[in-house]
């Protein structure tokens, strides 16, 4: 018999796309860009995350005709955000059978304590994190994919580096301990005893870990592939810069070629301006979004 | 006994390390193909799971679709594999396949697969999985799902439209190994 949403076939789409670029898009023509460009799959969104923090107001779930409307232009994956703890968007996305869903803290949480209880679900989801315990404690509530945050809508790698820095030192760290101090690691990462055992055993997550948040150019691409990102997603990196479509399949090379410097080269050059930005470490306390999940 | 087989798997993207490491389980050489020249001097070619807009696109770009074309040993392609060497892209295998026929994600499945010759079932990972629609006189089944071909073959090319290289069973890579070694004899 056929089985379905089984942790091998949720945690498997992510597992296809290692290694590629997720591209944020709020329209139709742009995910028929990004998918020309070689993007793995879209993010169907509402606002890019620099227009969300330019704009301000509660950000949702992108409209359900929109997500349609882009499921319709591309034949890759189409993922979509729910708000963190915002259960019935989740609902209303697997209803649209988006194909991932990104329980994302660059929309306004729904829920100050509480994470959606992702293995209620058929459709999977990727959650962010900026360190090892908080990519634990999303995967005992079910996620299949992980993303370090990286502080979203900056076009600033800052972050982004920094959470990777946590997240893969923090495994190899774990790989270091003791069995017997598992247990008071258990307690200070406020996360599952059985998880940490895995990771201390395997020096990976059991799940595919991507980066987001600052991406900007192929280098930073490049920058996180290097430093052990499985693969990337790219936000308002793409459609804040002056070209999106070469700035798109540069992203998408130099990911692949992470560790060439001459193709790096070559893809980086005449792409035109890219996004403007913003300096993370300028930015007020309450006006980051890394913060949000908990 | 041949020489140690090196197999080549596509690295542009996708499931190319868990074929890697089932490769080495089975005592192949690997090498990551990226550009043009990693194809040479290879025994046989694994183009694995992934996007396969994705692969086309970088294929053509490094000019690894003419080499892959030309290369005249064994290749095993798994899922977005099966559909760059089908008819409307590569066609080297005469296969017509239909992308996602399966449904979105949430249809994705796995199923046990009766082998034509082997009555250990294999499971079969399906993830927004082709369906094979049509396919030439030249190929043949090995396994079937819900009435449509899943795991073929045509002379030196294996197909699958699941992914052998997310379990453990690594029987369809043994298979694809005993064809690259039977090219490797004939060859010396």
């Amino acid at each position: 018999m056929a089985e379905l949403g089984t942790m091998r076939v949720k945690s498997g789409l992510a597992e296809l796309l290692k290694g590629g670029v997720i591209m944020d898009v709020t329209t139709a023509e742009q995910a028929r860009i990004a998918e020309d460009a070689g993007a793995v799959a879209v993010m169907a969104l509402e606002r890019v995350p620099a227009d969300i923090r330019k704009e301000g107001g509660v950000a949702r779930m992108a409209d359900p005709g929109k997500i349609r409307e882009i499921q319709e232009a591309v034949t890759i994956p189409v993922m979509a955000k729910a708000r963190i703890g915002h259960f019935v968007e989740a609902q209303i996305l697997e209803a649209l059978e988006v194909d991932y869903i990104d329980e994302s803290e660059v929309l306004t949480p729904a829920d100050e304590e509480n994470h959606i209880d992702k293995w209620k679900f058929r459709v999977p989801f990727v959650c962010g994190c900026r360190e090892l315990g908080e990519a634990l404690r999303r995967l005992s509530e079910g996620a299949a994919m992980i993303r370090t945050k990286g502080e979203a809508g900056t076009g600033d790698i800052v972050n982004a580096v920094r959470h990777m820095r946590a997240v893969f030192g923090g495994m190899r760290r774990l790989q270091r301990l003791s069995e017997d101090e598992l247990y008071s690691e258990a307690k200070n990462l406020q996360a599952p005893l059985e998880l940490i055992r895995w990771v201390a055993e395997h020096g990976r997550l059991p799940v595919v870990t991507f980066t987001a948040g600052g991406i900007a150019t192929p280098a930073d691409a490049a920058l996180c592939m290097q430093l052990g990102a499985d693969g990337v997603f790219v936000g308002s990196g793409i459609y804040k810069s002056s070209d999106p479509s070469e700035r798109a399949k540069a992203i998408v090379e130099a990911t692949t070629h992470f560790e060439d410097p001459e193709i790096l080269a070559r893809v980086s050059a005449g792409l035109g301006e890219p996004m403007r930005g913003l300096d993370a470490a300028s930015l007020l306390p309450e006006k980051l979004l890394e913060t949000r999940g908990w | 006994m041949g020489t140690r087989p090196t197999i080549g798997v596509l690295a542009l993207q996708g499931n190319f390390r868990e074929h890697a490491a089932t490769l080495r389980l089975l005592d192949a050489d690997v090498v990551e193909v990226r550009k043009a020249e990693h194809v040479h001097g290879l025994d046989g070619l694994v183009i694995p799971g992934g996007e396969s807009t994705t692969f086309m696109r970088l294929m053509q770009t490094y000019g690894l679709d003419e080499v892959v074309s030309r290369f005249e040993r064994p290749v095993l392609g798994t899922c977005a594999g099966m559909i760059v060497l089908d008819r409307d892209h590569l066609d080297l295998v005469d296969v017509q396949t239909e992308r996602n026929a399966y449904g979105r994600q949430v249809h994705s499945f796995e199923a046990d697969l009766e082998l034509a010759d082997d009555p250990e079932p294999l499971r079969g990972v399906f993830i927004r999985a082709p369906r094979v629609e049509d396919t030439g006189p030249g190929v043949e089944v090995l396994a079937e799902h819900d009435g449509h071909p899943v795991l073929l073959r045509q002379g030196r090319f294996i197909v699958a439209s699941f992914h052998p290289e997310l379990t453990d069973d690594t029987r369809v890579h043994e298979r694809f190994l005993d064809l690259v070694r039977e090219e490797q004899l004939v060859r010396t």
